[in-house]
């Protein structure tokens, strides 16, 4: 049980996904203006990459290595976030319309999102359980949910102030990221 | 409309300079640029793709579905980031394992289905390789410049050759992720700085 703590921590604090991994930064930047569309694009990441870090981890254990094909992984990895994301939508449109009309055009755009490909892939290259796997994939995903909605509260506050005319939109986004980065980098004391 | 193949090529080093003047890319702008050897690795592997990708994304532009041609793109981006990986094990090991999680990871590289989808798909196949390979050289000398500064900072060295004398302190902060962020933002305001002119 202490091991799943410790793990749920270190990859929603710090290995955050985010700000110390370098993964997902697009949708990061792109979705962080307003706190509505930062919320709508992470549940729809939680959501999504739940599914994807658990089928992925079946079919690499299963299939890819089972049938001694690993080198086949980026394109195994790929078309089955791909055929989820389109899985999901349509399910979501048939069954939860409205959960599909909250989570809209942020699902489609998580296909190119690398925080999934890349949870799945170090899923897997770190030799996780079936469990960890699961665990660890949630707790990326929350963890991507807190620094993107976090984010998205500065800077809605930045966007009153004044900025210089270069510095503006995404120059000041980053140089605020950096600023957030190094608080969670507090907790890299903590295991 | 005409443009020269030198035009196409050009646009890609300034007009629309990948992570700085079109703000695609980020994460592996962000993860691999500790040092000027990781930044000019991974551009070149990326500018590799991006041409492999173009090339054949054009020649296929008639036979593609319009329905289904993001999974398609795809399909072919992701098959030359497999040989690319595997090249890679082969030729240049250490590099291999340095960038790690982020060769397989040039498949959701926004710059690359991004060309796929904006420029090569409407284009004749030259036209494309041109365009890829100005967008690749582009993305790599930004790479380059931003490991330059954040490997000189943090460590003091300049592809791996001391730069300054011992007494330097280096600031640590460069290159770790904090200021990779940092590093980024205040780059992106100098060039937007000397953009607006």
């Amino acid at each position: 049980m202490g091991d799943i703590f410790v793990l749920i921590i270190s990859c929603i604090f710090i290995n955050n996904i985010v700000l110390a991994q370098y993964l997902g930064n697009c949708p990061f930047l792109g979705t962080s203006k307003k706190m509505e569309t930062a919320v709508g694009m992470s549940m729809a990441v939680i959501f999504v990459l739940t599914m994807a870090g658990v089928i992925t981890w079946i079919v690499d254990t299963y299939f890819l290595v089972g049938l001694g094909i690993e080198f086949l992984r980026t394109i195994a990895f790929i078309l089955v976030i791909a055929s989820l994301v389109q899985f999901v939508e349509m399910f979501l449109k048939k069954s939860i319309p409205a959960l599909y009309a909250g989570l809209g055009i942020f699902l489609p755009l998580i296909t190119t999102n690398c925080a999934v490909m890349g949870v799945c892939l170090i899923n897997v290259q770190e030799e996780y359980t079936f469990v960890e796997a699961l665990i660890s994939s949630i707790a990326y995903a929350v963890g991507f949910g807190l620094a993107l909605v976090l984010f998205a509260g500065l800077r809605e506050r930045i966007n009153i102030g004044r900025v210089p005319k270069p510095l503006q939109d995404t120059s000041i986004g980053l140089v605020t990221a950096g600023i957030i980065s190094l608080a969670f980098f507090a907790f890299k004391g903590m295991v | 409309m005409a443009k020269t193949l030198a035009q196409e090529f050009s646009k890609g080093l300034w007009e629309e300079l990948p992570p700085f003047r079109l703000v695609l890319g980020l994460c592996p702008t962000l993860a691999v640029t500790k040092s000027v050897e990781n930044g000019l690795g991974m551009g070149i592997a990326t500018t590799f793709v991006l041409v492999c990708s173009n090339l054949l994304v054009s020649l296929l532009r008639n036979v593609i579905p319009a329905k289904i041609r993001i999974a398609c793109y795809i399909i072919i981006i992701a098959t030359f980031v497999t040989v690319v990986e595997l090249l890679m094990q082969a030729y240049a090991y250490p590099l291999y394992l340095e960038l790690g999680i982020f060769i397989p990871l040039i498949v959701v590289n926004c710059i690359v289905l991004g060309r796929a989808e904006a420029f090569a798909s409407k284009n004749t196949p030259v036209y494309s390789v041109a365009d890829g390979l100005g967008i690749g050289v582009g993305f790599t000398l930004s790479l380059g410049a931003l490991g330059a500064v954040r490997e000189v900072l943090g460590e003091g060295t300049f592809y791996g050759m001391q730069v300054f004398g011992s007494s330097f302190e280096p600031f640590t902060f460069m290159v770790e992720a904090p200021g990779a962020f940092v590093c980024l933002g205040l780059m992106l305001c100098l060039i937007n700085l000397a953009g607006n002119r």
